[in-house]
């Protein structure tokens, strides 16, 4: 009873010291048997898990590519799809995917003290080496956030390509963003904004599955809404599959241009021949390309200045800017500890110099890569300009070698495709 | 003249295509270089906590990963016990008016006069931090908040680590993924080790 009695003393001394790590009761003896329980430590993943992960990603992207270009099957490439979405996606609850690793591999280019697991660096690069072997075969079957998209596609309506062309430019600018917010340290707003994950996870934030719940509803009736104008990497897929050495073909044969894949592709990424026409004068020609030169480096100064200015702005949502001018606007108050960040750094006995030098270290961060960033966008505003006023001859039906994901939905409907099956049927 | 003309491109084509595979393999090395080799996972130091109560909305997970942990050895197993009682509380019982934990996950046994066992059912905590804040203002600061790795996905940002306003969430070695008190704290085991939670 003593006992008792002392701890509940004790009880109401200790309420007056707001400390933790203090021992303030000590440790009992217990007369009984008693054992102390320890506490369960569930261990993580084992690492050679992760290596699985990747093993399974650079067997997916090569089996896709095997897939499109060589079996040039609809339903092999569904069925993989679909294993790929139960894989990546509902398994490995869709982390780390290649699309957010853009975000790790800019930080640890640009931050020599952040730490990339290999498995990260591994999923970055493989879709992009494969892409520039056999274009964007990762976007047919591998990527779950693709696959997602790909089965809720049922009434495929066509957008007018001069909108296409204007919303498939979003991409860069969120590229450009995701990239200035990862290197300054802020956020991963590529992860914070994705879509799907919630699905795959059965559970998220509300604005998260409400976004995705959208995007699913307009994928019925739009192709790959997410792929097509919002994915940050499909700009760098993109590119390499621009260049790529071998690339899906609409025809296994020589097009006959029977026009027949014109309206087959739910993506919009069939080019379609351009007729001849009388040869542009030259005079005219080259005023256009000397101006579109003469253009170039305003396009990028002015890019460039406006995404430094917009960062600046833009670094408040890093969280020691945040918290120093909550400090500042709490002062200028004559307030304290109005947000948990500010009561933290009061507590933390940061001096207020040192919480100012931090945040203008981060200010200086973001106005560099924010310029930067802008510029990059500016560039490829140009190029897309610069792509417009060259034309170049086309006789046959070809994809888009840029927007084209490799779904290998048009081979059906090549008369020549079917020439070679029934053939293939016959000879057997 | 047609043919010369695919040649080139085709030719530009295939020297952009070796430039940029150059150019990725050397970026994937400068990036591999600055790997860890080993994997590492999310984990809050339970010095910096401040028990905000982010934990528990944060988390991509619903309830989420982090939960509170009871370092048994550091417990001082009283009857009036600050993070399993209401301050100012009448009666030091189990019912539930009295009990902190609002979802109580804290499972009060007698073990010998004067002492209580305090255990938390992690399948009911939702890592809200109130019993620690408790816990750390009125005893010995035995409860404490941490990621459960058998529930963290590991996502690639922990969007509990962007939230906390004291920075305590950082990347611990895969091999070493608790921070935890008492004697379990210095030794650091890794197995899945104690007898029962």
């Amino acid at each position: 009873m003593i006992r008792r009695a002392a701890a509940i003393l004790a009880f109401l001394v200790a309420t007056a010291i707001p400390s933790a790590a203090v021992e303030r009761f000590p440790k009992p003896e217990f007369e009984t048997g008693y054992t102390m329980p320890g506490t369960l430590t569930p261990p993580p993943r084992a690492d050679i898990l992760e290596n699985l992960d990747v093993a399974v990603l650079a067997g997916a992207i090569a089996l896709a590519s095997w897939i499109v270009l060589k079996r040039r099957s609809r339903r092999e490439t569904f069925w993989l799809m679909l294993f790929c979405l139960l894989y990546f996606g509902f398994w490995r609850k869709g982390c780390v995917c290649p699309v957010g690793s853009v975000q790790n591999v800019s930080l640890a280019l640009a931050d020599r003290s952040y730490v990339i697991p290999y498995a990260v660096v591994a999923s970055f690069f493989l879709p992009l080496l494969a892409a520039l072997f056999f274009g964007r075969t990762f976007c047919a079957a591998v990527c779950p956030l693709g696959a997602i998209q790909d089965i809720v596609l049922l009434r495929p309506l066509k957008v007018p390509s001069g909108i296409a062309c204007i919303l498939g430019m979003i991409p860069v600018v969120y590229l450009a963003a995701s990239v200035v917010m990862a290197v300054t340290g802020s956020r991963f707003i590529i992860c914070r904004y994705d879509p799907f994950v919630g699905f795959f996870r059965l559970g998220g934030p509300a604005y998260m599955m409400a976004a995705g719940a959208l995007l699913l509803l307009l994928g019925t009736v739009i192709g790959r809404p997410y792929c097509r104008f919002i994915c940050p990497y499909s700009v760098l897929l993109g590119w390499a599959s621009k260049i790529a050495r071998r690339h899906v073909t609409i025809t296994p044969d020589e097009c006959v241009q029977c026009r027949l894949c014109e309206e087959s592709c739910p993506f919009g990424a069939i080019l379609m021949p351009l007729p001849k026409k009388a040869p542009e004068p030259r005079v005219s020609g080259r005023r256009r390309l000397v101006l579109l030169f003469a253009l170039l480096p305003v396009v990028a100064a002015a890019s460039g200045w406006i995404g430094a200015r917009v960062s600046a702005a833009w670094s408040r949502s890093h969280a020691t800017v945040a918290t120093a001018e909550a400090v500042l606007l709490e002062d200028r108050a004559g307030l304290e500890g109005v947000t948990i960040e500010t009561e933290t750094y009061r507590k933390s006995g940061l001096t207020r110099a040192a919480l100012m030098q931090a945040a203008d270290l981060v200010r200086d961060r973001y106005v560099v890569w924010g310029a930067l960033a802008g510029v990059f966008v500016g560039l490829a505003f140009w190029a897309r300009l610069y792509e417009f006023s060259v034309r170049r001859r086309r006789d046959d039906y070809v994809p888009d070698r840029e927007t084209c994901v490799s779904c290998a939905r048009c081979f059906e409907y090549c008369p020549k495709e079917r020439q070679k099956d029934t053939g293939a049927e016959a000879g057997s | 003249m047609m043919s010369r003309e695919v040649d080139r491109r085709q030719f530009l084509r295939t020297g952009l295509n070796s430039a940029a595979a150059i150019a990725l393999g050397g970026a994937a090395g400068a990036a591999a270089v600055r790997g860890s080799g080993g994997d590492t996972v999310w984990q809050l130091d339970p010095e910096k906590c401040v028990q905000c109560g982010r934990c528990a909305t944060e988390c991509v997970l619903k309830p989420s990963a982090v939960k509170c942990v009871h370092a048994h050895d550091v417990c001082g197993y009283c009857e009036l016990c600050g993070g399993y009682h209401q301050p100012y509380v009448k009666e030091l019982n189990t019912a539930a008016e009295n009990q902190l934990c609002p979802v109580a996950a804290i499972k009060r046994t007698w073990v010998e006069d004067p002492y209580y066992e305090y255990t938390i059912d992690e399948d009911l905590c939702i890592g809200c931090g109130v019993c620690v804040k408790g816990c750390g203002s009125f005893g010995n600061g035995s409860l404490y908040l941490q990621v459960r790795h058998d529930r963290c996905v590991n996502c690639n940002e922990c969007a509990i680590a962007k939230a906390c306003p004291a920075d305590a969430f950082k990347r611990v070695p895969a091999k070493h993924p608790y921070i935890l008190k008492g004697e379990q704290g210095r030794t650091q085991p890794i197995e899945e080790g104690g007898e029962k939670a």
